[in-house]
């Protein structure tokens, strides 16, 4: 014979501040869990997407980001020349690339941020075929012109589509703008990279990558032994995922060890609130436990009615939790990647799976914090309980 | 105190409770402690920054290099009094997750310019003599468990092969946030196996000046001694450089702030409820002690004093806790080398867990004040 | 001498005139005490009857300094405490009346020790002081042996009699007790009714005493009667 929710739902309804406060106690403990996580998620989501399991992306042996490789002409045309690279035509899909870094001011703080500024080959839209131009059109070879990423503009000031941009000791018009699918790229700057090269002083006939595009994934892993074996050349290569899979580690795991701890430590605070409210409910209602007791309900019934009160303040707490957490789903923010010390726009993501995690999380906590007094109210002594005033 | 027996006796009326409540102070304050020690991480840089000190990147890009050249031109700027330069190495230490700085060095300028770092005459001695010498921070030594003497190779990255030092003495900074996880070694040694690409050039100048109130006008005249040359340069104090690598790495402050925020504001309505449900509970109890003849400024005082006392326990054991975790060094492992509570934190922290004791305290505490004995006592 | 015609002499401990008291019930205003006299020497043992809601106990806290009158005027010892502020009040009660309730009112979380030493905290005695007087005040009541238990450890009549205890352990001018045997069982009514006994004849103290037990009242030397919002004197003294 199970006690009727109702009476629960009353009872919760009846001390409403001290449901509030215990209810309040687990959405703040869900809300700042899910968001960091979000953070997190985000963050590694746009560098995972900066890649695609079709292109692959080559290196100097040894380099452990872009910047710190190199590539020459003749490596290059080595790649060129391997299997499992796609063609157009006769024209292998394969854009050598430069990478250099130039500070502009960021909207947000006025202060200055490290934009990756990416050299490219004029054939880059096909190697990277998620990338499309959305605005204006794409820059012409040999000439001091820049497309930019989807969130440059709203991240960096001055980046108007039209406007005239100094860097370099150059200066560039911004000609048009891409989107690259929320990853990596859309926080840089595309130029011609034999014009980068010039203006930077970089040797010409260097590059410090070649990315190339393949036939289909799986021609990966024959092209990665074509490379790695000759004798020719020493470089390393990646499948784009990978690589960029790898640059999210640090700030991943950064955020995820300081959201679990920060989650945590207050998920103990807020079943400390649960368990108050909880104790402080069965010590109110002393009386009315005993008498229906007395009347005939058991203890587990009673141990059962306690912990459904818990799970209901729990289960509002978690999903007003992950309401207010909502809103945040797509808003960018950015941080320093610190492989390619260039500043990344970002944003957060909410997933279902992150949702769903947060609730049971709170469901966790409601359990932790409604047993104990349960338990405690259903072994008081009837007697003692009845005549207590 | 004479009433000292009513207090106490007061809080060990519901264990539980008082433990409960115990326990959601140590738990704002445990979180509040650390996230005072992630904003001084974040923050070290700036404030480690020497206030004397100015840094001269090349205007274009900070990976971009300056001639070694540029030193004597320098020194005739006015104003400085010191000019030393570093050069990022960027090397591979067994894996990539080993990640600590090594930068090539100018011998004599490195030591002088950065007193806080300590090493003994003998050691650095040693190591100017050694061409393939290298100085260690004390954090590194304790993380691999080096000592003077060991061979240490490093695959380089930018500048490609294996390289191999001696470590010849170790350096401890003179206060708690100085940076010792830094790997420094001669730029003579990677003058000579440089690629030709890098000849003749470093990293980045550190300059000393002689009064800090100059710096505005000296940055000023040391960027347009080298500008429209190939070469531009950026000059800004040590501390606005800093700053500027943490505003890049996203609103930390936002961020802490804003979680310390939800921390206290749920304590504050825990403890605050808490504290109404136990003064009501003794309602009967503070009006027989009215009745008696205590004042009602008393039984404010009485109330309130139980909020702060909890307050006050609960919010130390917290940040106890919190320095004791700090004790076991940066959990994530080489993203935060200074992972450190400080004295002020502390007492921030403190402070605040007896304004939210107060303010939990105090409408409990003024209702019991306000009590109508007569009410109270009026039989059910 | 107890009068309740308001032409006592001016030497009387307790001295009330015109006593008025209303309350505001929703939109009633009911007038529970009516221009009430009442004068009470040094050494007298009262007892007030009458029905339930009749205002005993307001009289009582009136007396006591816990409520404030209407109308009329209070004067215990030559102090006019009708009109004092409340924190004036507050010290007056200390020093002046002690309380002995129904329900005890003894602090659980202290001993019986504690519990009696409670009114002389607010004086300026020293610990040892204290102590003297505690330990005087419980070997009156008998409970000596009992000082560092607690109330859950003592029974109904051992907890009433710390409360008498606690009541007596300043010397304060007057002993008010609103119903103290209520919630006794006959014999431990009996015990403290004898004590209260002993304190008017051996230890000179004055007793107003609130009750619906008869057996209780007849211990008192007057009996009075709350009629209609004024005291009437009832057996074993003048009627009027």
């Amino acid at each position: 014979m199970a006690i009727p929710l109702a009476y629960n739902v009353r009872s919760l309804r009846v001390r409403w501040t001290s449901t509030v406060v215990a209810v309040l106690g687990i959405t703040g403990t869900v809300g700042v869990f899910v968001a960091m996580m979000a953070l997190a998620k985000g963050f590694r989501a746009t560098l995972v997407s900066s890649g695609s399991p079709r292109n692959a992306i080559v290196r100097r042996a040894g380099a452990t980001s872009e910047m710190e490789s190199a590539v020459s002409t003749d490596q290059l045309h080595v790649i060129e020349d391997m299997p499992g690279v796609a063609h157009k035509g006769s024209e292998p899909l394969v854009s050598p690339e430069t990478v250099v870094v130039a500070a502009f001011p960021l909207k947000a703080t006025g202060t200055d941020a490290n934009v990756q500024v990416r050299g490219v080959s004029p054939r880059v839209l096909e190697v990277r075929d998620q990338v499309k131009i959305i605005a204006g059109r794409f820059f012409r070879p040999g000439l001091d012109e820049l497309v930019v990423g989807r969130n440059v503009a709203s991240t960096y000031a001055g980046f108007d589509l039209g406007s005239t941009v100094k860097f370099g000791g150059g200066t560039w018009t911004v000609v048009g703008v891409f989107d690259a699918g929320g990853s990596a790229f859309d926080s840089e700057l595309w130029a011609d990279s034999e014009v980068v090269k010039q203006v930077y002083k970089r040797p010409l006939n260097v590059y410090q990558s070649v990315t190339a595009r393949l036939t289909s994934a799986d021609a990966y892993p024959a092209f990665k032994d074509a490379i790695t074996s000759d004798p020719r050349v020493t470089l390393q290569v990646d499948r784009e995922t990978d690589y960029y899979e790898k640059q999210s580690r640090a700030f991943t795991r950064l955020v995820t060890v300081l959201g679990v701890l920060v989650g945590g430590v207050m998920s103990i605070g807020a079943i400390i609130a649960a368990l108050n409210t909880m104790y402080s409910a069965v010590a109110e209602r002393a009386r009315e436990i005993a008498t229906m007791r007395a009347v005939g309900f058991g203890t587990g019934s009673v141990v059962l009615s306690f912990t459904f009160e818990a799970l209901c303040i729990a289960l509002i707490g978690g999903l007003l939790g992950c309401i207010v957490v909502l809103p945040l789903n797509g808003l960018t923010t950015g941080t320093m990647n610190w492989q390619t010390f260039s500043h990344l726009a970002f944003a957060f993501r909410v997933t279902p799976a992150l949702l769903l995690g947060g609730v049971i999380f709170a469901l966790a906590m409601g359990i932790a914090g409604g047993v104990p007094p349960a338990i405690r109210a259903a072994r008081a002594r009837i007697a003692v309980a009845l005549r207590e005033l | 105190m004479k009433y000292r027996h009513l207090i106490f006796a007061n809080l060990f009326r519901k264990k539980i409770r008082t433990t409960l409540t115990l326990g959601s102070f140590a738990v704002a304050l445990f979180l509040f402690g650390l996230l005072a020690v992630v904003r001084g991480a974040f923050n070290q840089g700036v404030e480690v920054a020497g206030a004397n000190r100015l840094v001269v990147v090349n205007k274009v890009s900070i990976i971009q290099p300056l001639p070694i050249s540029y030193e004597q031109k320098l020194a005739q700027v006015p104003g400085v009094t010191l000019i030393n330069h570093e050069n990022w190495f960027g090397g591979v230490y067994q894996d990539e997750r080993n990640f600590f700085p090594q930068f090539a060095i100018e011998d004599e300028t490195q030591r002088q310019m950065f007193p806080e770092f300590i090493v003994p005459d003998e050691q650095w001695k040693t190591f100017s003599d050694d061409r393939e010498g290298a100085i260690v921070g004390e954090d590194l030594v304790k993380r691999f468990h080096w000592k003077v003497g060991d061979r240490i190779p490093v695959k380089g990255t930018i500048f490609p092969g294996t390289w191999e030092f001696n470590i010849r003495g170790i350096y401890h900074g003179s206060r708690p946030q100085d940076d010792t996880t830094q790997f420094w070694f001669h730029y003579k040694y990677l003058e000579e196996r440089e690629n030709p690409y890098w000849k003749g050039l470093i990293g980045w100048y550190t300059v000393r000046i002689d009064n800090p109130d100059n710096a505005a006008r000296i940055a000023r005249d040391i960027d347009a001694t080298f500008a429209n040359s190939p070469w531009e340069t950026k000059t800004e104090t040590e501390k606005a450089f800093a700053a500027g690598f943490v505003k890049q790495a996203g609103n930390i402050e936002f961020l802490l702030l804003s979680i310390g925020s939800v921390v206290f504001f749920t304590l504050l309505l825990v403890t605050g409820n808490t504290m109404a449900i136990a003064v009501r509970e003794r309602m009967r109890e503070l009006a027989v002690l009215k009745a008696v003849g205590f004042s009602d400024a008393f039984v404010l005082s009485l109330v309130l004093g139980e909020s702060l006392l909890l307050a006050a326990i609960g919010g130390g054991a917290g940040l106890a806790l919190s320095k004791l975790f700090t004790l076991g060094g940066d959990p994530t492992r080489g993203m935060l080398p200074y992972f450190y509570l400080t004295l002020p934190a502390i007492i921030v922290g403190l402070l605040a867990a007896l304004a939210v004791g107060m303010a939990a305290g105090i409408l409990p505490a003024w209702s019991a004040m306000r009590l109508r004995v007569v009410d109270a006592l009026r039989r059910v | 001498m107890v009068r309740v015609d308001g032409r006592g002499d001016g030497n009387s401990l307790v001295r009330v005139r015109g006593l008025d008291k209303k309350y505001q019930r929703g939109s009633e205003e009911i007038h529970v005490l009516q221009g009430l006299n009442l004068d009470v020497d040094a050494g007298d043992f009262v007892a007030f009857m009458g029905p339930s809601g009749s205002g005993k106990t307001t009289l009582l806290n009136l007396l006591g300094g816990i409520d404030l009158p209407s109308a009329g005027s209070i004067t215990v010892a030559g102090d006019e405490i009708t009109h004092m502020s409340a924190s004036k009040l507050t010290a007056w009660r200390a020093r002046h009346v002690g309380f002995i309730f129904q329900m005890y009112n003894l602090i659980p979380v202290l001993t019986a020790f504690q519990n009696v030493e409670l009114p002389l905290l607010l004086t300026k005695l020293s610990s040892a002081e204290r102590r003297k007087h505690v330990e005087t005040a419980l070997g009156i009541v008998g409970l000596s042996d009992r000082m560092q238990h607690y109330p859950r450890q003592l029974s109904g009549g051992q907890e009433q009699r710390v409360g008498i205890a606690r009541a007596i352990v300043a010397d304060p001018t007057f002993l008010l007790c609103d119903e103290p045997t209520g919630d006794l069982d006959r014999r431990s009514a009996d015990e403290v009714m004898d004590l209260l006994g002993r304190l008017v004849r051996e230890h000179h103290k004055t007793v107003l005493l609130v009750t619906h037990d008869p057996a209780a009242a007849q211990r008192a030397q007057t009996v009075l009667h709350l009629d209609k919002g004024v005291l009437v004197e009832g057996r074993a003294a003048e009627v009027r």
